[in-house]
């Protein structure tokens, strides 16, 4: 299986990658089509961590972090940005093997690279999770994040997943040899069209910078904020027993959008500059409350094991 | 005798760890092993990032065989009773022994411990220790209930003796013990097994793995300073990154390269800070110009390009980070040179403390402070007052957001470049220090008084709003803060008179939380009033905190800055006794130097305490606080017995006896001698002449009765005894001295 060829661009490294997981047994997924901050915030990681269900994915994530935005100025630096991610629970035995194959499957020679697992223990405090693991270093620059959740949503994960954190365009840029990111070959450079990441990208960069940064309507961005965060609280107030169907349905997932958004508003109010620093704790600590309320609640569902106990 | 082997192979082990880990193997298996009566020659432990190891030589084959006797119920005990004891004893009621004692006859039980193999010992013991290690942070995995720093792979436990190994057999969640291990990761995949602790540090180190973390720092010390020097530079010493990169290979390869060009020009401690903690990165000196020129990273394998693969990528991936960093010194320049007032500005947005206001306040508060306390340090108030208030400008700058251990390091660097006199740039960078224990203390009279401000705001801060250390937490680090004015006040012999200044700090912080409707609690306050006598002040407060808080007049405002002023300098001299401690000066001596006004010039308790102290360790010394207890005792009594001090009018007119005249002789002339060296200060000089006084006070007792018939003759005396307490207590209150 080991394709030992360079990868020739952007696109191929994500296909490869999908290739190569789908091979291991993964479901191959799609992007969550919502904004976010990482892959993590994916039910397919958040909430189906949880639970005694086994579980098997991976999927690109298009991420946003608006206070990364350099108007598409910087070689590495982007507020829009792709994470590939893989979520393995129970965690294999042999996941850092497996891992490591992923990346000789896109062309990174083990027998000339220097790769080290060095601690990195992982925490997000708007998800109530925290697990431990790894930056993958190669040859000095992280590659990925290798995590063993330990908790998610303030509940104990059991059994305990593996998460896998690729950042795309860093790792790209290493193995496709750019030091300017816009200047990837995003599709085949030999193709009729050949597009660079910066063909792609660049005015988008621009144009969400501006906006993040100086136009966004913070009072229309704050009522946002509030109106996801009362929407996820009504939305699980509901009895579970729906009185049309009749059926038992726990609405863990459109809940656990609104925690989404809300969390997203946050990071573009962050973005904006009108968040102070005793505030932000306030309102990190808020979107954890919901992804907690949701993660409640995902347990009680089939997905979440309720049945399978 | 055999000899023990364990190894715990698991995923990569966070390199901060891992000594910690193996001497913890070693301790709680040694432990286990005595405790169950085996004993062994020597043990030694091993870490690396895959694996901890333990190797235990010459171990006893078995533990031995014990009796013990236990005594039993009476003859004739009821037959509950016997069973219970026969079944706590496991033995048969046949096999007891009757005997007969002072208080009976009784059943005795002779239990017999069988020995056990060491194997079966270390079999039961082994998976113990594993299940309960005691690591900082575990974690677990897939499905399993095991708990280890990461998962745990497998088990090599053996006992070799000269006719060969035996494997110790056990297994922890679904692991087996066993003989094999794995080499280097990436050099020598698969499992090979050994036979004894030479066999296998002989087939690791063929499998490209040195297995002692000693060994590898050492070699990746070697390689780097050999390296370093043949380009004819040096590499910059750092203990704690050398062990890190210890930790994080198993077969340590040293690697030099090269910084771009565009990069030599930032400052060395960015280069190093930048390179230090997102690459552990060494960083290369050239020894002539002082810059940073390479770097030096420590690989984990051999290549067949001689890592020339490797040094390409350490090096790009620096010069992204290098590019971030020279990003953020351009633009810091731009607002430097442009005098740093954006910074300053956005000091305002940040807050300090939410009752304390933002770092502008406390910034403009410390200004104030340093301005007055100048002139007490030999520096100039305008000049103070200028560098406090660019002192902490670089906390706004994007390197110090970026690098928060470079505060006042780039705050130096920055006020250079806004045209700032030298010894004004200094403070950004000296006014933090000392920040531990032995770091040197500011001496620039400049950084000093800026220090001394910096130190005494916060402090005076936190306890105008109560937020004091209590047992373990100090979140504020207030007690470093007040170490910090000892340390700089002691070692500049500065003369400050710290009641004062703690009352005039106290005062803005007062003005702030005045008008907060959570007026700070001060309870502390009225308690030190108490403390120190100021019933009245204490009484006024409570009664108008009762009465109309917040709303507080200036008699009640001055009693709860007294008070709060008293409190944080008892604290000082907390810290001052802490601090003393390690001079080998005893706390009893400090408080008999506390007991003399004024008790908040540190110097001079200082120096009264260090005389005091270097007088007891002499035999004068101990001999004449014998002497002077003796006079005060007989005068308490006396004093006590009549209901009238004797402080006054002993007159050598009534004294009876040589001694009683030669007595008041030396005293005199101990008096006329004291007096200018208290005025200079020099206590030594003080004591010494109050050591004269042992040979006279001895022979005084000797031949003088105190108590006599003669009512003037016992009051003079009387009389007399107080002047030595006098004397001998012009530089401490000997009272306070314990023993």
């Amino acid at each position: 299986m080991a394709d030992l060829t360079t990868p020739r661009s952007f696109q191929e490294i994500i296909l490869r990658l999908q290739a190569y997981w789908a091979e291991k047994g993964c479901a191959i997924m799609q992007p969550y089509d919502m904004e976010v901050g990482a892959g993590t915030f994916h039910p397919a990681t958040t909430l189906r961590s949880l639970g005694t269900r086994p579980w098997s994915a991976a999927y690109v994530q298009p991420s946003r972090r608006p206070t990364d935005g350099r108007y598409g100025d910087s070689p590495n630096r982007w507020q829009h940005y792709y994470q590939f991610q893989v979520i393995i629970k129970p965690s294999p035995p042999d996941l850092q093997e497996i891992y490591l194959g992923s990346l000789r499957a896109i062309g990174i020679d083990m027998d000339l690279h220097d790769i080290r697992f060095v601690e990195d223990d992982w925490e997000s405090p708007t998800l109530g999770a925290w697990g431990l693991g790894w930056e993958v270093w190669c040859d000095g620059m992280e590659v990925s994040q290798f995590t063993y959740f330990q908790q998610v949503g303030g509940h104990d994960c059991h059994p305990v997943s593996g998460e896998l954190t690729y950042g795309l365009e860093r790792l790209a840029m290493y193995v496709l040899d750019c030091d300017d990111g816009n200047d990837m070959p995003f599709n085949d450079p030999d193709a009729t069209i050949p597009l660079t990441y910066g063909d792609v990208f660049r005015e988008a960069e621009a144009q969400y910078a501006r906006w993040n940064f100086d136009v966004a309507d913070t009072d229309v961005l704050l009522q946002h904020f509030q109106d996801a965060e009362a929407e996820c609280a009504r939305i699980l107030e509901q009895p579970a027993d729906d009185p049309k169907t009749g059926r038992h349905i726990i609405m863990a997932l459109p809940a656990y959008d609104q925690a989404i958004k809300a969390s997203h508003v946050f990071n573009l109010l962050d973005a904006r500059g009108v968040i102070s620093v005793t505030e932000r704790q306030a309102y990190i600590g808020r979107v954890r409350a919901l992804t907690k309320m949701c993660a409640d609640a995902f347990v009680q569902t089939d997905a979440g094991g309720a049945t399978a106990r | 005798m055999p000899d023990l082997l364990l190894e715990l192979f698991s995923e990569e082990i966070p390199a901060r760890m891992q000594r910690k880990a193996a001497d913890d193997l070693k301790r709680l298996v040694t432990d286990g092993l005595v405790e169950a009566g085996l004993t062994y020659a020597s043990a030694g432990a091993f870490a690396t990032p895959r694996r901890l190891v333990l190797t235990v030589e010459d171990l006893t084959e078995a533990s031995p065989t014990t009796t013990e006797e236990r005594r039993g119920p009476k003859v004739g005990a009821p037959d509950k009773a016997m069973e219970g004891f026969l079944r706590g004893a496991g033995v048969a009621r046949e096999d007891l022994e009757e005997r007969e004692d002072k208080k009976g006859r009784f059943y005795y039980a002779r239990i017999t411990t069988e020995g056990r193999p060491a194997a079966a010992i270390i079999a039961e013991m082994v998976p113990q220790v594993i299940r309960n290690f005691p690591w900082t942070k575990s974690m677990r995995w897939g499905s399993g209930s095991l708990r280890w720093v990461r998962p745990l792979h497998s088990i090599l436990c053996l006992l070799n003796r000269d006719d060969g190994a035996e494997v110790v057999k056990f297994e922890v969640d679904g692991i087996p013990s066993g003989n094999t291990t794995e080499g280097h990761r990436f050099m020598a995949p698969g499992r090979f097994s050994v036979t004894s602790f030479e066999d296998y540090t002989a087939k690791l180190k063929r499998a490209f793995v040195v297995l002692s973390d000693e060994d590898r720092a050492e070699a990746i010390w070697h390689d780097a300073t050999t390296m370093a020097f043949a380009a004819g530079l040096e590499v910059v010493d750092d203990k704690g990154l050398l062990a890190e990169v210890a930790g994080l290979v198993e077969w340590p390869v040293v690697l030099m390269g090269e910084i771009g060009a565009d990069f030599l020009d930032l400052p060395a401690e960015v280069l190093q800070t930048s390179m230090r903690e997102h690459q552990k990165f060494f960083s290369v000196r050239n020894p002539a110009t002082g810059r940073i020129e390479r770097f030096i990273t420590v690989a984990n394998r051999d290549t067949a390009d001689q890592g020339a693969t490797i040094i390409a990528g350490n090096a790009k991936v620096l010069s992204a980070r290098l590019a971030d960093a020279k990003f953020f010194w351009d633009n810091d320049l731009r607002i430097a040179r442009d005098g740093m007032g954006d910074w300053r500005e956005s000091l305002k947005s940040v807050t300090f403390e939410r009752r304390l206001g933002s770092q502008s306040e406390r910034v403009e508060r410390i200004a104030a402070l340093a301005r007055e306390i100048a002139p007490m340090v030999g520096a100039d108030p305008t000049a103070a007052e200028t560098a406090a208030r660019i002192a902490k400008a670089d906390l706004s700058s994007e390197m110090v957001f970026e690098f928060p251990e470079l505060q006042g390091i780039m705050g130096k660097y920055y006020a250079l470049e806004a045209g700032l006199d030298a010894e004004i740039a200094a403070v950004a960078e000296e006014h933090y220090a000392p920040l531990g224990p032995t770091d040197d203390v500011p001496t620039a009279p400049l950084s000093v008084a800026v220090a001394l401000a910096d130190k005494l705001d916060l402090l005076t801060g936190f306890w105008a709003i109560d937020e004091k250390p209590t047992g373990s937490k100090d979140p504020f680090a207030l007690r470093r803060a007040a170490l910090g004015v000892i340390r700089i006040v002691l070692d500049g012999d500065h003369r400050i008179q710290l009641e004062a200044a703690i009352s005039g700090a106290l005062v803005p912080h007062q003005e702030r939380i005045e008008t907060d409707d959570t007026f700070a609690p001060y309870d502390d306050a009225i308690q030190a009033l108490y403390d120190h006598g100021r019933d009245d002040d204490a009484d006024a407060l409570t009664q108008s905190v009762a009465e109309n808080l917040p709303s507080w007049h200036d008699p009640e405002r001055n009693a709860w800055n007294a008070g709060k002023a008293l409190n944080l300098l008892s604290f000082f001299h907390d810290r001052l006794k802490v601090h003393l401690r390690a001079e080998n000066i005893r706390h009893d001596v400090i408080d008999a130097a506390l007991a003399k006004p004024p008790t908040d010039d540190l110097t001079l308790i200082v120096a009264r305490a260090r005389a005091l102290q270097a007088f007891l360790d002499t035999p004068e010394g101990e001999n004449l606080i014998q002497g002077y207890r003796r006079a005060a005792n007989i005068l308490t009594q006396a004093e006590e017995k009549d209901g009238v001090e004797y402080r006054y009018g002993a007159d050598v007119k009534f004294a009876e006896t040589d001694e009683e005249r030669a007595l008041f002789k030396a005293l005199e002339a101990a008096n006329t001698a004291i007096a200018p060296a208290l005025k200079a200060e020099d206590f030594a000089a003080a004591m010494s002449q109050m050591a004269h006084l042992r040979g006279p006070i001895d022979a005084f007792f000797e031949a003088v009765q105190v108590n006599a018939d003669n009512d003037i003759i016992r009051r003079n005396r009387l009389n007399l005894l107080h002047q030595i307490t006098e004397t001998c207590g012009a530089v401490a209150d000997l009272t306070r001295l314990e023993g």
